[in-house]
């Protein structure tokens, strides 16, 4: 049957004047929405404040919802591992036995590192989180890759700090609230991350794709030194990202780069570490002075 | 309210009692305000989700009411509760107040066109809308058109279609709760 929407024509002048005010008022609202919407590329961060807001008075419920995740995950897992109690318990034995080897390995490694960085005098100053905090949501729904963060400026958290969790690099805080804020994931298409493959010195950009996987630009192009599975690392330039960080692993190879997946994935992380931006230990490196600098050299490297 | 569904024998209709009791303008009103505004709470479910996969729920919310209740929302609606969901979409603010806005007033225009509407014709209105939906939030949030990011929200746009009639049953339910017959009147 045909609707009744209150818009059939009649003699009322005033039924007639709310429809038209009706159209007007929502031609105004689409018209409102465009210059937002120019608005929030020209600014992006103009409306920080509301949506940090909005999101604090929301986020209790996204907090009770991931605590409920959180247990119903250990619940099924705790009902798993009585399935699979031999075959791991086996397969453990195996992996700890490996893993005395390569603690050893591992040791006499950081015994050099200490000793190489001991000859070039620098000095490492232990990251300690600045906070502790689960994820509690994603902007599941668009094609950006937000999540929300249960901590927020009270807790010292502070827009451009990485956020990572024990298996890697999630991502970025971008903007805070007081007591939540929002995360640019890796994977979101404005998100870019200098990254270098952890057994050498391939330097390359991490750019995400929106769709869980991520784009590797190598920089100095030439034939492609590739391999699936390879490793990469953030190599610390930019000063955002504390350099040593896991993010990626290589997944398929492209003519300048590859796909690859994240180390961390956000939908398999619970709780994440905020860590402290890495510039501000970079600068209080640079300002040290050098040990051996050649004076002159500096004077012709500042001009 | 009229007089006949007060002298039915039983005095009862399908909202209740009719005898000293009306329905209720909080829960008329509100019930429909409410779902929506529910539904664009989506991003803060506990899916930390890799990839665009969830449908936007507060946007078919929305056209599952104007679909069923044509004149319950007044035409404006699209630019408060366009802007409650900008707020946590995750998409630049504006996008929601403009399109949520332009979609009424397309659903004004396609029901002035063809107005004997059935299920078919209202799955296919909601079905056209919620994809020029998502292919311009998409391109809204990424500034430029690739052809790669096509498959992307294409797990999105068949869930939102897939999906829109549960969700237009949903809206019925909450259309009955709506008009319970709670209010006395003394």
């Amino acid at each position: 049957m045909p609707q009744q929407s209150g818009r059939s024509s009649s003699y009322s002048k005033k039924a007639q004047f709310s429809v038209f005010t009706g159209y007007l008022v929502a031609a105004f609202g689409a018209a409102l929405g465009a210059i937002l919407l120019v608005l929030s590329f020209w600014k992006p961060d103009a409306m920080n404040g509301i949506r940090g807001a909005a999101t604090d008075i929301v986020s209790p419920v996204g907090r009770g919802s991931a605590i409920a995740r959180n247990g119903g995950q250990s619940l099924w897992q705790s009902i798993a591992g009585y399935w699979q109690a031999g075959y791991r318990n086996a397969q453990l034995e195996r992996e700890v036995k490996e893993a005395h080897v390569r603690l050893a390995q591992e040791q006499a490694l950081a015994a050099e590192n200490a000793r190489l960085k001991g000859l070039l005098g620098l000095r490492e100053g232990e990251v300690k989180p600045i906070a502790y905090a689960r994820l509690i949501g994603s902007s599941s729904a668009s094609t950006r890759r937000l999540a929300y963060l249960s901590a927020g400026r009270d807790q010292g958290v502070q827009p451009g700090m990485p956020v990572r969790s024990p298996l890697g690099l999630v991502g970025r805080v971008l903007e805070t609230g007081a007591t939540s804020s929002r995360v640019l994931l890796l994977t979101d298409g404005a998100s870019m991350v200098p990254v270098r493959r952890a057994k050498d010195d391939v330097v390359a950009f991490a750019e995400g794709r929106a769709d869980g996987s991520l784009r590797l630009r190598l920089i100095n192009l030439g034939i492609n030194p590739l391999k699936k599975g390879d490793v990469f690392v953030t190599s610390g330039a930019g000063g955002l990202f504390r350099p040593g960080i896991a993010v990626a692993v290589v997944e398929d190879l492209t003519r300048d780069g590859a796909i690859a997946l994240p180390t961390a994935n956000p939908a398999a992380t619970i709780h994440v570490a905020v860590d402290p931006m890495w510039e501000p230990q970079a600068q209080a490196v640079i300002d040290r002075p050098a040990p051996a600098a050649n004076p002159a050299t500096v004077g012709e490297d500042a001009k | 309210m009229s007089v006949e569904t007060q002298m039915t024998a039983t005095h009862r209709d399908r909202f209740g009692r009719t005898i000293n009791r009306d329905h209720s303008p909080v829960l008329s009103q509100g019930v429909p305000l409410t779902t929506i505004l529910v539904g664009s709470l989506t991003p803060l479910l506990p899916i930390v989700a890799s990839g665009p996969v969830v449908p936007p729920l507060g946007f078919m919310l929305l056209l599952a009411w104007r679909i069923q209740r044509p004149g319950l929302l007044p035409m404006w609606i699209g630019l408060p509760l366009g802007a409650f969901d900008d707020l946590f979409s995750g998409q630049p603010f504006g996008c929601a107040i403009m399109l949520w806005s332009l979609a009424l007033l397309a659903l004004e225009a396609i029901e002035t066109r063809f107005p004997w509407r059935g299920f078919w014709q209202d799955w296919a209105t909601a079905a056209g809308l919620i994809v020029a939906y998502l292919a311009i939030g998409a391109i809204v949030a990424d500034g430029h058109i690739e052809l790669w990011r096509v498959p992307l929200v294409l797990p999105q746009v068949a869930l939102g279609i897939l999906l829109f009639p549960l969700v237009a049953r949903l809206v019925a339910f909450f259309d009955r709760v709506r008009l319970i017959r709670v209010r006395h009147l003394d």
